[in-house]
């Protein structure tokens, strides 16, 4: 095995394009535990914490830049107004000191459909900076970037440098269910964002596919509700039955597998509960009431 | 590979390391420091925790090649650490920190039992002994390291503070209700202390 040690960008792209094998290790929160395990003995270690820019984040008029590498702890601290869905979904992240490590740049390279950034992800809507040496920078929808169980969009050559994500235009939420409250695995997430200035409404699903998704069907479906009830005007309670409808599309839209963490069957149920939960809370949000955006502790 | 590294405010030297190597197995094998614990290997535990340039890590999750010109603090160190952050707000004279030697030989003397210079412990060293916080001891090293930090930036905590900053170190001794009251004990200390100092 080497180590590589790239001190800039350049130099990381570089070392990657020379050696299309390398692993990136950036908070090693993953990685390590592979190597530690013997599942894994890449013939390169490409080390990235030397890329200060990577650890770095931009809040400009409309989106957030945010480095691949900026640690859960940091994004939880610094970015809960602009990016509160991602926030929340960095709070449950394992335990402290892995949040201190780990990054979304880290979850999207490793893309297993359990990553906790995912649902925000999806559900904020953005764009993944992906670099390399030969071919330079590609923008990639996050609509496109989750390919199969553990396989994404990036090529053999190309790193992760950034996410660009919308400043929040309206409420978001993050929901996981797993055995406690630290240091869990999700038996699956669900993350909701309101968009009232395009009056759309966008969700990401964890752990209950093969890769993370949207629930497009329940997000058009609600988006009409809301549209033709008046109801982005209005503020009125969104009625039971709509919720309802929203919760058994959000569940339909899994794809799930029975596993050690949960059953299939127990997924879908837990999506659609999540789903129906997380609506109301943002939606209260959105109404005026403080109970969404601020919900730091709530269960679903 | 030879990873050059500050260790306890002392410069080390490992040598020989192997890439895949984490910084918990140089501390341990390399350094002959195992204060830090090995169990999970997967960062679910905190027994290997260790403060990289001032932040709580799972040393088994850190390439030994990633602390290169970085700074790592040990529980062997803590309480020579925790010393300076009160005299000094730090080492700033770069005199400070523990040597390899003293902290491969590090044992925790409480105060009460008087028995010089190496007696000296961590406020929160001497709060887990006091409140009866070990049993095994395993899980102690990490949970003290982790425990430090939350007092560092948070002097006076509330229950949640310090169980969110604990939930990522496990006791399988379940003794949980003692390192709370140990965390809680510390805190009280300090803040008298600060009190008595009329700041």
């Amino acid at each position: 095995m080497d180590f590589l040690r790239p001190a800039s960008w350049e130099e990381a792209l570089a070392a990657k394009a020379e050696h299309p094998t390398a692993v990136p290790i950036a908070g090693g929160t993953d990685v390590m535990v592979e190597i530690n395990f013997d599942h894994r003995r890449p013939e390169y270690l490409l080390d990235l914490n030397r890329i200060a820019d990577l650890g770095e984040w931009e809040v400009g008029e409309e989106t957030v830049r945010l480095g691949a590498s900026v640690p859960y702890t940091k994004i939880m601290e610094n970015l809960r107004a602009e990016l509160p869905g991602l926030a929340l979904a960095s709070h449950t992240v394992a335990s402290p000191q892995i949040r201190n490590r780990g990054g979304v740049g880290g979850n999207l390279g490793c893309a297993s459909p359990a990553g906790d950034a995912h649902p925000a992800l999806l559900s904020a809507g953005c764009e993944v900076e992906v670099e390399s040496a030969a071919r330079g920078v590609r923008m990639i929808p996050i609509d496109e970037f989750y390919l199969g169980v553990k396989r994404n969009a990036l090529q053999q050559d190309e790193l992760i440098r950034a996410v660009h994500l919308p400043k929040a235009d309206g409420p978001q939420q993050f929901s996981k269910v797993g055995t406690r409250n630290a240091m869990v695995i999700a038996v699956c997430a669900f993350g909701i964002a309101l968009h009232p200035e395009t009056r759309t409404v966008r969700t990401g699903i964890g752990s209950a596919a093969p890769t993370p998704i949207r629930a497009k069907e329940a997000e058009q479906f609600l988006a009409a509700a809301l549209d033709e009830g008046g109801f982005w005007e209005s503020g009125a309670p969104i009625p039971p039955s709509v919720a309802k409808q929203f919760a058994q599309l959000a569940s339909g839209a899994c794809n799930p597998i029975d596993d050690v963490r949960g059953s299939a069957k127990y997924r879908r149920h837990a999506v659609g509960i999540m789903a129906r939960r997380t609506l109301g809370w943002t939606w209260e949000s959105y109404r005026g009431n403080a109970h969404g955006t601020k919900g730091g502790a709530q269960c679903a | 590979m030879r990873v050059n590294f500050t260790v306890n405010g002392r410069k080390q030297e490992a040598d020989d390391v192997w890439e895949g190597e984490s910084l918990l197995y140089v501390l341990r094998e390399r350094m002959g420091l195992p204060g830090s614990k090995n169990a999970c290997e997967q960062g679910e535990c905190g027994s290997c925790t260790v403060r990289l340039d001032g932040v709580p890590v799972c040393s088994c999750l850190v390439a030994a090649g990633q602390v290169e010109g970085r700074e790592v603090v040990t529980v062997e160190g803590l309480a020579d650490f925790a010393k300076q952050r009160a005299e000094h707000g730090g080492c700033a004279s770069g005199a400070c920190g523990t040597s390899l030697q003293d902290a491969q030989q590090w044992q925790s003397k409480p105060a009460a039992s008087r028995t010089g210079e190496n007696g000296e412990l961590a406020p929160i060293q001497q709060a887990f002994i006091d409140a009866g916080a070990v049993q095994c001891g395993f899980c102690t090293p990490g949970l003290l390291v982790a425990a430090d930090e939350l007092l560092e930036r948070n002097a006076s905590p509330s229950d949640s503070d310090i169980r969110e900053a604990l939930s990522g170190n496990l006791c399988r001794c379940t003794g949980y209700e003692k390192i709370l009251d140990a965390v809680r004990l510390a805190a009280a200390r300090g803040e008298n202390q600060t009190a008595g100092q009329g700041a």
